[in-house]
């Protein structure tokens, strides 16, 4: 089965539960083990607050998410039109962070890749960022 | 969500229920802070059983208490995480820093 949605939503911390519910609503469809259910929850999670604290920051803006179901292969792409990053690579490692006063601990990406098969970024210095991640369920 | 703390001489248990992502996580230090700010608990423990999802925001928001209690010289351990908020527990060294390190 296929099938494909896409959300937008202002980049409000409350709506980082709203992103993750509809998220795992959609890989519902997809008939998934519980633990693949809360990896995606997870990796959800992480992007779409990545978006709504460093993309936007205090600004405001929307954050879209989009899911697609091929078959047995889920992808999920939030993307936000915020400040963009410089240096994907050093912002992926494991406990890199520009905000430790707020007390991040620079484990998103880290999270991201560890719960889904692929991470990918596309991202430029105030051009937006967008994180697309794919996980193949039920993959004994 | 739900923050439930309980105090028993320099021991403060905080009990956790429900989604701690970054929007609970304020909630949940601006909860905490008050009662880490005068030094006189010296052990923590957070009781994660109720906790039904967790992301790097949470991590984040244990680790920052952590600090704040440490400097008062006190110690941390955390209990009953399930398997999903282990996992992001795990993966961040916080249980190194507990006492009974690996999570109880
Ligand atoms: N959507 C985004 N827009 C702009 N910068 C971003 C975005 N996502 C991530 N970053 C940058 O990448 C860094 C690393 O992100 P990551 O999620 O790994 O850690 P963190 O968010 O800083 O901490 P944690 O996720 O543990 O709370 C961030 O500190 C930020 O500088
Ligand atoms: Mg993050």
């Amino acid at each position: 089965m296929n099938n494909e949605l896409t959300v937008g939503f202002p980049s409000l911390s409350r709506n980082e539960s709203l992103a993750r519910g509809v998220a795992a609503q959609f890989v519902s469809l997809m008939d998934p083990t519980v633990e693949e259910l809360s990896d995606v929850r997870t990796a959800v999670s992480e992007a779409v607050t990545n978006a709504i604290v460093h993309g936007y920051g205090g600004a405001g803006g929307t954050v879209t998410m989009k899911l697609v179901s091929e078959g047995d292969l889920f992808t999920v792409t939030v993307s936000d039109e915020g400040r963009g990053i410089g240096d994907i690579e050093r912002a992926m490692k494991p406990f890199y962070t520009t905000d430790p006063q707020s007390e991040r601990s620079g484990l998103g990406f880290s999270v991201m890749e560890a719960f889904m098969d692929s991470v990918s970024v596309v991202s430029a210095p105030g051009e937006g960022t967008s994180v697309t991640m794919k996980k193949l369920l039920r993959r004994e | 969500m739900q923050i439930v703390c309980s105090r028993e001489g320099a021991t403060l248990r905080v009990a956790l229920t429900g989604e701690i992502d970054q929007h609970f996580a304020a909630e949940a230090r601006a909860k905490l802070d008050p009662l880490l700010g005068d030094g006189r608990i010296r052990r923590l423990i957070f009781d994660l059983s109720g906790v039904a999802f967790m992301d790097s925001s949470g991590v984040g928001m244990i680790l920052g208490r952590y600090r704040k209690l440490t400097s008062f010289g006190g110690s941390m351990d955390i209990t009953g995480a399930k398997a999903g908020v282990d996992r992001v527990l795990r993966m961040s060294g916080v249980y190194g820093l507990c006492t009974k390190g690996g999570g109880i």
